[in-house]
């Protein structure tokens, strides 16, 4: 099979969040970035399994410019095949979007993953645009993928539960926690990654509409309000008259 | 002109989640001064509620029963748009709700913010949608030009309001794309509401010791009526059920009132629930990272606390 994983690149978690320009761009300055972890954990590693099930090629598409190069080489040491880097840095998940369905749209991939959202923006968009721009069939949060008769079953998270669902390939997926078991890079894998293609190609002219004007923080909290263990009353008429949430 | 509402079904109901989008797209439509009309996609009853909410038109698809499929959907709510001139199209920031809205976005040519917190300042032609970013380390207002534009709604961001009166519903013919997948069965638990949904989080970590000793939160969550979570190692090594992981890597959360219990705060955990109003934490480590984020603390056993909370909630009733 022909598998395609679109990998990104985000701030890690513990990262402090800050702005400049302003406070119109992100601040990136001493930010220590990683693979996206659903991206990683998730689609990137089910890619393989099934590449491994089935036979065929995994590559792993980004779209950014070449400080991204060390997550692609650490996805190719994961085990992808080969990877392409869409020359560009996106303005917003349509143009994202736009730059890998115009890579994607001559290949023929089967199965095209994604990690359920990126942990930056947490949109959720790109996995449902491209899908609409590829035409193809799109199921999002998916926990399970079942791959051992011709057409594939498909566990998606739904509020409160979820939800199983039978298509054919083509299609477009994108994984949530359950998906696959997260993969360390061994040395020998990090060795080969070395030679592993990596292509870089031209984007194209996008437009959007839709861009971030300004950022802010949220407001900070006012401190915390010791309770006394043994005063559960008090607590409890806090929550009510003075937070009111009860 | 006018707002479109996709309402969401479950179960051959109306998921209650779709009133917020409603009220967030009557809202919408009357700072634009237009009308809104809501859509519901299948067989659902009950579509007339959402006149409650401010829909002025219900309308109703029938598939044949077809399940949920974001590329069939997508077409069936272009067509609707069309019809109905619409120039804003509002979704939850749901499950479906995210398979959906970019791919209307792309089929209709709109700007689209998923998971906007609060309602957009209209300056003409252009909208300024406010959504948290960096898991909720931050804001982000996003500017959206162009004629068709695209909201989903992140749950508990406005309180909908009973506004209007029930409104009957009219079915609406389209012509039914092909579905390219089928839905072969849905999972829910009953009785509870789903956690993106929650008002009110009874969460527990590993302080808790052990799946046995579950009960003390079960009564806290039955006697608030409140949805219960957890951290992500006690989804990991299989105490609580995969759905309950709320976090960075699991459910993300902004109800009224996460009361989290045994739980460390590590900043993983707080990506997913550092937007919920208020927070109260019970934890016997004073160090504990997660009273920094916390508007209401306890610094004492769980064992010993969450009990006597719970009897004084009942006593308070
Ligand atoms: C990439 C990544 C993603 C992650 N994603 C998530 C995520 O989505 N969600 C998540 O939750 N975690 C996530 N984690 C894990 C996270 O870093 C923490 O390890 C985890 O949240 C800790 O869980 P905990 O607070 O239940 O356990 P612990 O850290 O072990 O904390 C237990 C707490 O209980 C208290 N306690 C113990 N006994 C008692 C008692 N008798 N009475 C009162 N208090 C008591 C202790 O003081 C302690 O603070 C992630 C980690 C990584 C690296
Ligand atoms: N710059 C990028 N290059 C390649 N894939 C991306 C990029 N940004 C996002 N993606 C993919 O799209 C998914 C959803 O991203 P988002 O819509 O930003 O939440 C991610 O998990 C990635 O799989």
């Amino acid at each position: 099979m022909k598998l395609l994983v679109c990998i990104s690149k985000t701030p890690d978690t513990t990262a402090k969040i800050s702005f400049k320009d302003d406070n119109t761009q992100f601040n990136g300055d001493g930010v220590n970035f990683i693979l996206n972890p659903y991206d990683e954990w998730y689609a990137l590693v089910r890619a393989i399994e099934l590449k491994e099930q089935k036979g065929g090629t995994v590559t792993v598409v980004n779209v950014g410019d070449s400080s991204n190069d060390i997550i692609i080489r650490k996805a190719l040491a994961i085990g992808a095949d080969e990877a392409v880097r869409i020359d560009q840095l996106p303005n917003s998940s349509m143009d994202t979007a736009k730059q890998i369905a115009n890579y994607a749209k001559s290949e023929a991939f089967d199965i095209i993953f994604l990690g359920k959202e990126t942990i930056d923006y947490n949109g959720a968009e790109v996995g449902a645009m491209l899908s609409e721009l590829l035409d193809l069939p799109y199921v999002s949060f998916a926990s399970n993928m079942d791959s051992s008769a011709d057409h594939f079953v498909l566990t998606r998270d739904i509020e409160g539960g979820v939800e199983e669902i039978k298509l054919n390939a083509p299609f477009v997926v994108s994984a949530a926690k359950g998906m696959a078991e997260q993969r360390i890079p061994n040395m020998r894998g990090i060795m080969m990654a070395k030679r592993k293609p990596l292509n870089v190609v031209a984007g194209i002219e996008t437009s959007s509409r839709a861009s971030v004007k300004s950022f802010t923080l949220p407001a900070e909290k006012g401190g915390v309000k010791m309770i006394d263990p043994d005063n559960m009353d008090e607590l409890v008429r806090l929550l009510k008259e003075e937070a009111k949430v009860l | 002109m006018s707002v479109l509402i996709v309402a969401e079904t479950q179960n051959n109901a109306i998921r209650s989640a779709s009133n917020e989008a409603v009220y967030f797209g009557k809202k919408v439509a009357e700072s634009l001064g237009v009308a809104c009309s809501a859509l519901i996609i299948g067989d659902a009853d009950g579509g007339e509620s959402l006149g409650t909410y401010g829909a002025d038109k219900v309308l109703k698809v029938n598939t044949g029963g077809k399940g949920f499929d974001s590329q069939a959907h997508t077409q069936i709510i272009k067509q609707v748009a069309a019809q109905e001139s619409a120039s804003v199209i509002i979704l939850m920031h749901s499950s479906a709700g995210k398979s959906l809205a970019g791919r209307i976005a792309i089929a209709t040519d709109a700007g689209l913010v998923s998971g906007a917190t609060a309602l957009p300042s209209i300056e003409g032609s252009t909208m300024i949608v406010p959504k948290t970013v960096f898991s909720g380390k931050a804001i982000a207002n996003y500017e959206l030009t162009g004629d068709m534009k695209v909201i989903t709604v992140m749950g508990n961001s406005l309180k909908p309001e009973a506004i209007g009166s029930a409104a009957s519903v009219t079915e609406v013919s389209v012509d039914l794309p092909a579905f390219r997948t089928e839905v072969l069965g849905v999972k829910t638990q009953s009785g509870t509401v789903p956690l993106p949904e929650a008002e009110l989080v009874v969460s527990a970590g590993r302080g808790m010791k052990g799946p046995e000793n579950w009960g003390i939160i079960e009564e806290l969550a039955s006697e608030l009526h409140a949805t219960t979570a957890c951290s992500r190692p006690v989804a990991d090594i299989g105490w609580r059920p995969h759905h309950e992981h709320v976090g960075q890597t699991g459910v993300a959360i902004r109800p009224n009132l996460y009361i989290a219990i045994g739980i460390s705060g590590a900043i993983q955990h707080l990506a997913g629930v550092n937007n919920s109003k208020v927070i109260v934490v019970i934890n016997k480590d004073p160090e504990a990272p997660f009273f920094k984020a916390a508007d209401y603390g306890i610094c004492a056993d769980l064992f010993d606390v969450v009990p006597k909370l719970t009897a004084a909630l009942q006593k308070a009733k």
